[in-house]
């Protein structure tokens, strides 16, 4: 009896104002959602069955990153954090450089034997560029004393507080890339001012910092020592932005719709 | 069917017009007539909007398992924990009651939103830990298909306690306990910290200590709907009223030493609608009071307190609202991007907010001085002597500030120990309690509300034991108190 009576009161006015109400968010997100919307996403509405198939669809995808994150206890208590790390990264597509050595991307997985001989050398840099690296997967690289490059463009799941751990490599990063990362904002970026041996940093191209110039010119007093790649307009400006980028990012500076441009 | 309901229309309609005719004034007004008729004979056709009884819609259901009295962040969140939790889909029917739905005056949206694990008890530290792991998992527990993801605007800058002379051996003690329980802080020397934030004053500091992970502060108003867009998804029914009567059960029985004992449990709950006299009796098996800095009030409803003093009977909810004020201030040359929530060893704190130079921050009244809890007014003068001078103090560049605005929102003050009150009354047997954080239930409320919900459906704590923060204790007189540096 009970089932069939709890649909009943979502039909109820003050229930339907609420459900308005977030309608209304998620049109201010998506305008055209409507043109959009999948077959699914319209049976959705309809059959209680095919909702419950997508939000196992939803759980299964978080699971998979997850599951990709999940950190190789056996290899690090075995070979090394260093072995560990670079066979984490090197699974996810990335790629690594250990210590007087050439960097080993994604290819050279499959040559396990040649990791494993580098086991008492360092890592030095680590590029997860577009890797699907999040919070639980970063404990990987963490343990890496001597990283002093660390690339996390355009990863998708590093967030704000991803680059809150990031104070634990304080005493070896030199260089860090967050460029591109859609999760990024200037709350998360605060967090570096942990990072003094810092000097270089990549942050352009932050689709999640409202004020992108203003942010660099902030991260740029926090960080005195660091070179600060940020705002596209800089890039635009200069052929060798990377160069002099620091000059041109003085206060006086235009800074023409920068955040348009970032979308 | 049709032809009975033209007949009715149009018969009751001439006989309007008969009557006015009788009366002699009135001129004939046909459009309108025939308007008024049409509308008639829609309404009546079937498959149209009319109903011969009258519509209850509007009301709350007769008959929930769980009535959560409050709709702020913990009562939202004790919903969502138990529709989690439940064995099967649907099988718990959970009513939120929230008095105002634009949450005016509630704590939740009028706090500074911060969170930190810097606490003296395990339970505390537990608890904010569980939280800000929830807090950043927001987008998975909270996920609505379709719905945008929420950004919570989590700002992970931690917070910086200083400590005199006289609070440093009791901060280092805090400190281990919370590094145990895994928590992530630094103790800092007045030197390093003179390194770190140079804008600092280390005058008076003799040690500081300073989260380095999940502290910070975030947006509460994005929790609050976020956790009321989930729960509506899952089946939690929000109804705007106010709880103005229970009805109970009573129970007699003899205790060990023969003396009487009246337990009642709690079978009806009356929903007074908004704005009007209509109630509605909710039948109930479990109520739960997270009516925040109301709640005092509703115990007193359900008859807590009401009996000879100093017998179990007659201990009251030891919770009240307190007024607390936070003022934002602009000063051009303030601290920068890194500056973390300090809190002053005078016990006055500060945050920034947004990146123009702006701050916001407050300071805890003493015992004697609380204002009035009457209304939401703000004390500006409380400002000038209470929160500026300290601050101007440790931050000399905030001796040149503008207040540009402050508001007013309510602690739900714990009277006997400044702790949350989690778990049932020891006679009124299905009320549960989660309120009393006395200005860190925002914070906790994740982790309350999965507290609470174990409790209703399991009948024990599972993930965080919390059993020092029972309603005994104030019968007890055994008090679970936060050893503060300030």
């Amino acid at each position: 009896m009970a089932a069939p009576r709890a649909p009943l009161h979502l039909v109820t006015p003050v229930w339907s104002g609420g459900t308005w109400g977030i309608r209304g968010l998620s049109s201010a997100v998506a305008p055209e959602g409507n043109k959009k919307r999948t077959l699914l996403q319209l049976l959705c509405g309809y059959f209680s069955g095919v909702r419950v198939l997508r939000e196992y669809q939803f759980r299964k995808q978080l699971q998979k990153v997850q599951k990709k994150n999940r950190s190789f206890t056996y290899i690090q208590d075995r070979y090394g954090p260093d072995i560990a790390g670079a066979y984490f990264i090197l699974k996810l597509g990335g790629s690594v450089k250990f210590q007087g050595n050439e960097w080993m991307g994604p290819k050279d997985h499959g040559h396990s034997l040649d990791v494993l001989k580098l086991q008492a050398v360092p890592v030095e840099a680590v590029d997860a560029s577009g890797c699907a690296i999040n919070y639980q997967g970063l404990d990987n690289l963490l343990a890496l004393k001597e990283l002093r490059s660390l690339s996390l463009q355009r990863c998708p799941h590093v967030d704000d507080w991803c680059l809150s751990r990031l104070y634990l490599m304080a005493n070896s990063l030199q260089e860090l890339s967050v460029a591109g990362c859609p999760q990024v904002s200037e709350r998360g970026l605060a967090c570096l001012h942990h990072l003094q041996n810092l000097h270089r940093l990549d942050i352009s191209d932050l689709p999640a910092v409202t004020n992108p110039s203003l942010t660099q010119i902030l991260v740029e007093e926090m960080l005195p020592n660091c070179e600060v790649m940020g705002a596209d307009w800089t890039h635009s400006l200069n052929p060798q932005p990377e160069d002099e980028s620091q000059d041109i990012a003085s206060p006086s500076a235009p800074s023409p719709s920068s955040r348009s441009s970032a979308g | 069917m049709l032809r009975r309901a033209l007949q009715l229309g149009l018969g009751r309609g001439f006989w309007s017009r008969g009557l006015g005719t009788r009366r002699g004034g009135s001129t004939l007004d046909w459009d309108g007539k025939m308007l008024e008729i049409k509308k008639k004979i829609q309404s009546v056709l079937p498959g149209s909007a009319w109903e011969p009884l009258y519509d209850t819609s509007h009301l709350p259901p007769e008959h929930s398992d769980v009535v959560i009295v409050g709709g702020g962040v913990l009562g939202l969140s004790v919903a969502f924990w138990l529709k989690k939790l439940e064995q099967r889909q649907g099988a718990i029917r959970v009513l939120v009651v929230e008095r105002d739905h634009t949450y005016s005056c509630a704590s939740t949206g009028l706090s500074l939103g911060g969170i930190r694990q810097q606490y003296s008890l395990p339970e505390n530290i537990q608890l904010s830990l569980f939280s800000a792991d929830f807090l950043r998992n927001i987008n998975e527990y909270l996920a609505v298909l379709d719905g945008p993801p929420l950004d919570l605007q989590f700002n992970p800058l931690g917070y910086l306690l200083l400590a005199s002379e006289k609070g440093a051996s009791i901060m280092e003690k805090n400190v281990k306990l919370q590094r145990q329980e895994g928590a992530k802080i630094c103790l800092m020397s007045p030197e390093q910290l003179r390194n770190k934030f140079p804008w600092i004053n280390t005058e008076g500091v003799a040690l500081a200590s300073y989260g380095l992970e999940g502290e910070g502060w975030f947006d509460p108003w994005c929790l609050l709907q976020g956790l009321r867009r989930k729960v509506q998804s899952m089946g939690v029914i929000i109804c705007q009223g106010e709880v103005t009567r229970f009805v109970s059960s009573l129970d007699c029985m003899k205790d060990v030493d023969g003396e009487e004992v009246t337990l009642k449990r709690i079978y009806e709950v009356h929903v007074k609608m908004n704005q009007s006299l209509e109630y509605q009796p909710v039948e109930c098996a479990v109520v739960i009071n997270a009516a925040g800095a109301w709640s005092g009030q509703v115990a007193a409803l359900a008859g807590i307190g009401q009996g000879p003093p100093g017998t179990l009977k007659g201990t009251k909810l030891p919770v009240e609202p307190r007024k607390r004020y936070v003022y934002s201030w602009h000063c051009p040359q303030g601290p920068g991007l890194e500056a973390p929530l300090l809190v002053d060893t005078s016990g006055a704190y500060f945050r920034r907010d947004g990146l123009g130079h702006n701050y916001l921050g407050g300071c805890s009244p003493s015992e004697e001085e609380e204002p009035d809890p009457g209304d939401l007014e703000v004390d500006h003068d409380f400002f000038h002597h209470k929160v500026w001078p300290p601050l101007a103090q440790r931050i000399p560049v905030f001796e040149a500030l503008k207040v540009q605005r402050a508001w007013a929102g309510y602690y739900d003050y714990n009277t006997f120990d400044q702790n949350g009150v989690v778990g049932p009354h020891p006679l009124v047997t299905n009320m549960y309690f989660a309120t009393g954080f006395s200005g860190h239930g925002l914070q906790q409320a994740p982790a309350v509300g999965r507290a609470v919900a174990e409790l209703v459906l399991n009948g024990q704590f599972q993930t965080i034991n919390l059993n020092a923060f029972t309603f005994d204790r104030f019968f007890l007189g055994v008090k679970t108190e936060e050893f503060n540096i300030i």
